[in-house]
């Protein structure tokens, strides 16, 4: 290598490390210029009401039958003020949970335990629905789009756990967070409207209030979560499992 | 076949309208009762949240089958080759397609939100067999249409074995998919099985046929045009070869159910102690649609008589809409089993039988979808050249040498 070449490798050693140090200052410029902005986005998503549904959430309930008591009926109350169901004696009459009793066909033995929705992972109302009203959101709850149910009641046909009731004449009194109507099909939502703020649905705290605590809602994928803690400690089942449906709602005590 | 000739009803008796005029009654209540269905809510049917179709389902899939099978006679000349029956073929395409619109007229009358029928039409499910059927509907109509196209303008006699071929093709899937709205049931113990696809497609030949005779004779008779014995007769017997098929298979729906343990309450149910289903089951599926009817039309001699003839059609028509009735309610009345080896109860009318009891206005809505097909074929058969001018032997003989 000769003077002459050394010399030029010097300057140009000089130009890049400038170049460096303009590149890095620029970015750091930028970076400061770019992070406020970055932070206030970060605090919007932060707020609740502003994420959007994620699947990495899976709401459920476990049902504990051992617990429910004989007779009360606190959570199906709970749930029919909060959604604005006005339910009865008819076979026309809506039902987002009901108390089912139940009686050992060999034993005798009786048990008691609320059936809503079960907000299955493979839903065949989703399934069967011609229009896509019926849907799961990404959190694992199964609604009905009452803008594109057209009332065929396919979903019912479909559904194993009779979830669903179809709206057979014109309703007044509704909940304004809980729109409904007339010749569409509704289950249970969950309480989307509350699990979306944060709260338990109405039949949890119900449960909760008379003392019973028999249904433990939660986050099925979050291992640290009560729910998932107990369905991985304990035995605890489907209805109809052996349709493979995967729901959301779990039992045990049964 | 050039001797063929077809032609509209040019003469208006008073005979044709009053006809035309019942029909249309009929069809104007059964759109009344949609009305009334809509402006009330379901509330005024006898449907309800445990059975959620009723009588409306039972016209509406009835027709819908039917229609496939109106297509039989279409079917048997042009894919078939039999030239016999060509001079059949016309009516029978007007016929399907008249049972379709009837059919879905009364489906789409009946949702909760009919006014939403454009939802229906443009937001589809993938994965609905419902969806898939709107598809199928269309595809019908489209394939039947254009058939008819070739088989009335002399022009396009060429295409004529295509297109009734592609409408073949098109009736199969078609009531396989009607078929597979119940079949794909999986929660459901009446249904839930591949069976009743291929076993609506055998009862559309049945009731299909059966409405075509009759729309045939009373064309025939009310017009004074020539019907001979030959055609009939072979009718006659190829519906008799059809009901015969039908309790072939539903003999072996129930076998197969006997079979499994866990169908017995279920069969039980529908066979023994379901009342008014059971009634339905033996009195008006198995012995008016099926067993005597095929004493009829499988005797030559008993078939020969036109008036045994319309019987065992009629006979078949009632019979299908039994079958419709214990398929479609009684297997809603059976309860789903949620919590198998317990005895259930609950206010929502777990593990009892559903109580159903169709309401006037449901009734006439379903009687209306038969009269908007009537209406279908008594206005094209006027207005258009659906029936050859004359069905009688000496015309139709020498096609059946050839």
């Amino acid at each position: 290598m000769n003077q002459s070449q050394h010399e030029q490798d010097q300057a140009t050693q000089a130009v890049d490390e400038h170049r460096r140090n303009f590149i890095g200052a620029s970015a750091a410029l930028a970076g400061l210029t770019v992070a406020p902005g970055v932070v206030v986005y970060g605090l919007a998503q932060a707020k609740p009401e502003a994420e959007p549904v994620t699947n990495k959430v899976r709401w459920g309930m476990l049902i504990d039958s051992s617990k429910c008591a004989d007779g009360c009926t606190d959570c199906v109350s709970a749930c029919h003020t909060e959604n604005g169901v006005q339910s009865g004696p008819l076979e026309t009459d809506p039902h987002w949970i009901r108390k089912v009793e139940l009686k050992d066909m060999r034993t005798g033995r009786q048990q008691s335990l609320p059936v809503p929705c079960q907000h299955c992972e493979e839903p065949p109302c989703v399934d069967v629905c011609p229009t896509g009203a019926s849907f799961k959101r990404a959190d694992g709850i199964v609604l009905v789009d009452r803008h594109i149910c057209i009332g065929c009641r396919y979903c019912m046909m479909a559904c194993p756990y009779k979830a669903r009731s179809f709206i057979h004449e014109t309703l007044t009194d509704q909940n304004p967070d809980v729109p409904r109507g007339k010749g569409c099909v509704e289950s249970c939502t969950l309480c989307v409207h509350r699990v979306d703020q944060g709260q338990k649905p109405a039949c949890v705290e119900a449960c909760t209030k008379a003392g019973h605590e028999a249904i433990l809602f939660g986050d099925l994928n979050d291992p640290n979560s009560e729910i998932a803690k107990r369905i991985a400690t304990k035995a605890t089942v489907q209805l109809r499992a052996d349709l493979a449906l995967n729901p959301g709602i779990r039992y045990e005590g049964f | 076949m050039a001797s063929i000739t077809f032609s509209e009803l040019k003469e208006t008796s008073t005979r044709y309208w009053f006809v035309a005029g019942l029909i249309g009654l009929f069809a104007a209540l059964g759109l009344g009762s949609a009305y009334y269905m809509e402006h009330h809510g379901h509330i005024v049917t006898g449907m309800n949240n445990s059975i959620v179709w009723g009588m409306p389902h039972v016209f509406a899939v009835f027709l819908i089958v039917a229609a496939s099978g109106a297509l039989n006679a279409a079917s048997i000349a042009s894919v078939f080759g039999k030239m016999v029956y060509k001079p059949l073929a016309p009516l029978s395409g007007l016929l399907a397609i008249g049972l379709l619109a009837g059919g879905l007229t009364v489906l789409m009358l009946d949702l909760g939100r009919p006014d939403r029928l454009i939802i229906a039409m443009t937001y589809l499910n993938p994965k609905s067999v419902f969806a898939w059927n709107v598809l199928l509907y269309t595809g019908f109509f489209t394939f039947v249409a254009v058939y008819l196209w070739t088989m009335m303008d002399k022009t396009m006699g060429a295409y004529t074995k295509a297109a009734g071929m592609a409408a073949f093709i098109w009736r199969l899937v078609l009531t396989t998919g009607t078929g597979s709205i119940f079949g794909f049931l999986v929660a459901r113990e009446p249904y839930n099985t591949a069976l009743l696809a291929p076993m609506f497609i055998i009862l559309s030949f049945a009731y299909g046929m059966a409405l075509y005779l009759l729309v045939l004779i009373a064309a025939y008779t009310g017009s004074g045009r020539p019907l001979g014995d030959a055609i009939l007769q072979r009718l006659g017997r190829l519906l008799g070869v059809f009901v015969a098929a039908s309790l072939y298979f539903v003999f072996v729906y129930h076998l197969t159910n006997l079979y499994f343990t866990k169908q017995h309450t279920f069969e039980k149910f529908i066979l023994l102690d379901g009342g008014i289903y059971t009634t339905m089951f033996w009195l008006g599926q198995i012995i008016i649609g099926g067993v005597l009817p095929l004493i009829i039309l499988l005797n030559a001699k008993l078939r020969a008589s036109r008036t045994l003839l319309v019987t065992a059609c009629l006979m078949i028509v009632l019979g299908g809409l039994a079958q419709m009735y214990v398929t479609i309610i009684g297997g809603q009345a059976y309860p789903l089993d949620i919590f198998p080896g317990w005895q259930e109860s609950s206010a929502f009318f777990d593990g009892a039988i559903h109580h159903y009891a169709p309401s006037v206005p449901e009734t006439l809505l379903g009687l209306g979808g038969l009269a908007i097909a009537l209406m279908i074929v008594t206005l094209g058969i006027k207005v258009l050249r659906f029936l050859p001018a004359s069905l009688a032997d000496a015309e139709v003989d020498p096609h059946t040498k050839a």
